[in-house]
């Protein structure tokens, strides 16, 4: 007797590379293409080392519409605001329109799924829903997958998920949402983020007023009659904005913002480098299905109330590793010498065993060093720790180090002007 | 003096037995910023196609190959504190390593430097 053979779902890779709304702007940028969660993309411009150096003094911009944008809604009395509780340990709840906060889909386990940000929409978006239609208003291209009446009302979320696991995470949330809750995931909606010091210079003259939000809330603009959601975030550690723009429409928003003398296309290889430095974890190398948010040292992501409530999906494993503390922690490490040391090196112990895992590394532009992210023991993931990788046979040493290595330039409330 | 090319776009030039060994043009443009080179000791035996020297650009590590059997002599010291150099001069003050070649027929095996353009051209 045998087990029984039952066939994986094809694999993303399985399906050649998909094309985004800007693949040939970047390609007329002069742009390198790769591909990358399944879209072909550009890995660089004129270079890894300038654009990410760019990005820390002026303003960068990135195509990231490979990500998936999703909006949720209520139909008929059903409880978004629950719903989204029961899967996610933010507090939703207590998310103010406009308000966008960063959170993690969680497995059973308490392995991480996913990481992403979740924004409460305010009743005028450009994915609010004509209440005479009951369709969407702006813009076109709504791809709904569950395309039932939805209650004008109730509170509406609007969630950027990564773009190698947004398969995965709509069937997730399909499967673990209760009736009621409709999601549509925005296929025809492209997303930009402008992130670097001189971002906000160069957006406020094509889009005046965004200027007056601070980090990590969003809001809806018109730019020359295009519907625009903008938030003031990214994954730089910079100062900066994400901006949702209908797929027609991005190449015109795309030229228009490179015009402004603060910006320049920027590619994944420095989007890689800068959220490297700016400590910021990258899902499906930092963060997979066998780390915690505990061992990921994503404990801000656990609130308050949803940790004493313990009523999310992977509460109970994770909330014992909390308080039990975990074996493992992300830490970042600086290494020792330039050689970069790289996702795949192992962490090892004066016997050369393996104890740890490098899950991120490369050469930091604005460090001048070579940097990296690794789960090592609990009992060496205190800064200032000393401790001994491999690659390809060669003995790296490194010191556990606070991150961000650089520090992050976010412009929130209250703070200075 | 002669210039030779392998299709891993290393190149050596030979002066009498001694041939000095790096990467191309098309190499370093390919790779990108270059961070860390990691040269041979002297005195390291090398065989044709071992790999000899380690590039890291921003992006990732690649392996250098040695287009000839030899032993090697220097490896080019200005490239621990200048990695950069290979960007700027790939096929000059950035070279990798000398080394004294023991079969100077391998040379025939290798292709000149019109031969490599037209290799570099149908890539």
């Amino acid at each position: 007797m045998s087990d029984t053979e039952i066939p994986d779902e094809i694999a993303p890779t399985e399906f050649p590379a998909q094309t985004l709304p800007l693949d040939g702007w970047h390609r007329a940028q002069g742009g390198r293409m790769v591909e990358f969660a399944g879209y072909h993309m550009p890995v660089q411009y004129e270079g890894i080392m300038a654009e990410h150096l760019w990005v820390r003094e002026s303003a960068g911009l990135f195509d990231v519409s490979h990500m998936g944008q999703l909006v949720f809604r209520a139909e008929g009395g059903a409880d978004v605001v629950a719903a989204l509780e029961a899967l996610l340990p933010a507090d939703i709840a207590g998310l103010g329109e406009n308000k966008q906060r960063y959170s993690l889909l969680l497995a059973e386990n308490g392995g991480i799924l996913d990481d992403l940000m979740v924004t409460h929409l305010p009743a005028a978006s450009p994915f609010a829903v004509d209440e005479e239609a009951g369709e969407p208003a702006e813009p076109a291209g709504w791809s709904p997958l569950d395309a039932s009446p939805t209650d004008p009302d109730a509170p509406t979320f609007y969630m950027v998920v990564n773009g190698a696991t947004k398969i995965d995470d709509i069937a997730h949330l399909l499967e673990f949402l209760p009736d009621g809750i409709a999601i549509n995931h925005l296929e025809e909606q492209a997303l930009l983020a402008l992130q670097g010091p001189k971002a906000v210079d160069a957006l406020a003259r094509l889009v005046p007023g965004v200027e007056a939000m601070v980090f990590m809330t969003a809001g809806a603009f018109d730019w020359n009659g295009v519907p625009l959601w903008i938030s003031r975030s990214g994954y730089t550690g910079e100062d900066g904005f994400e901006i949702s723009v209908p797929g027609e429409h991005v190449v015109a928003l795309a030229d228009a913002l490179i015009a402004e003398p603060e910006v320049k296309p920027i590619g994944l290889g420095a989007r890689d480098s800068l959220r490297l430095e700016a400590g910021l974890p990258l899902y499906g190398h930092d963060l997979d299905p066998d780390t915690t948010p505990v061992q990921a040292d994503l404990g801000f992501a656990l609130s308050k109330r949803r940790r004493e409530a313990g009523d999310f999906m992977g509460a109970a494993p994770i909330l014992a590793e909390r308080a039990a503390g975990a074996a493992s922690k992300r830490v970042g490490l600086l290494i020792a010498g330039r050689q970069p040391v790289r996702e795949g090196a192992t962490v090892v112990d004066d016997s050369g065993a393996d104890i740890g895992r490098v899950t991120s590394g490369g050469f930091a532009p604005s460090v001048g060093a070579a940097i990296a992210m690794a789960y090592v023991p609990t009992e060496l993931a205190a800064p200032g720790t000393t401790v001994t990788l491999s690659q390809r046979g060669k003995v790296h040493t490194a010191t556990v180090t606070a991150m961000p290595f650089i520090p992050h330039r976010y412009v929130r409330a209250g703070g200075p002007k | 003096m002669s210039r030779y090319f392998t299709e891993d776009h290393e190149w050596v030039d030979v002066d009498g037995d001694i041939g000095t060994v790096g990467i191309s043009e098309y190499a370093q443009s390919q790779l990108g910023d270059i961070v860390f080179v990691d040269v041979p000791e002297e005195g390291k035996e090398l065989t044709k196609g071992d790999e000899a020297a380690v590039v890291e650009s921003v992006k990732a590590a690649s392996d250098v190959y040695s287009p000839v059997s030899g032993t090697v002599i220097e490896g080019n010291p200005a490239l621990a504190d200048t990695p950069g150099l290979v960007n700027e001069e790939p096929e000059s003050d950035g070279w990798f390593f000398k080394l004294t070649l023991s079969d100077p027929d391998e040379l025939s095996g290798l292709m000149d430097e019109i031969a490599y353009a037209a290799f570099v051209e149908k890539l």
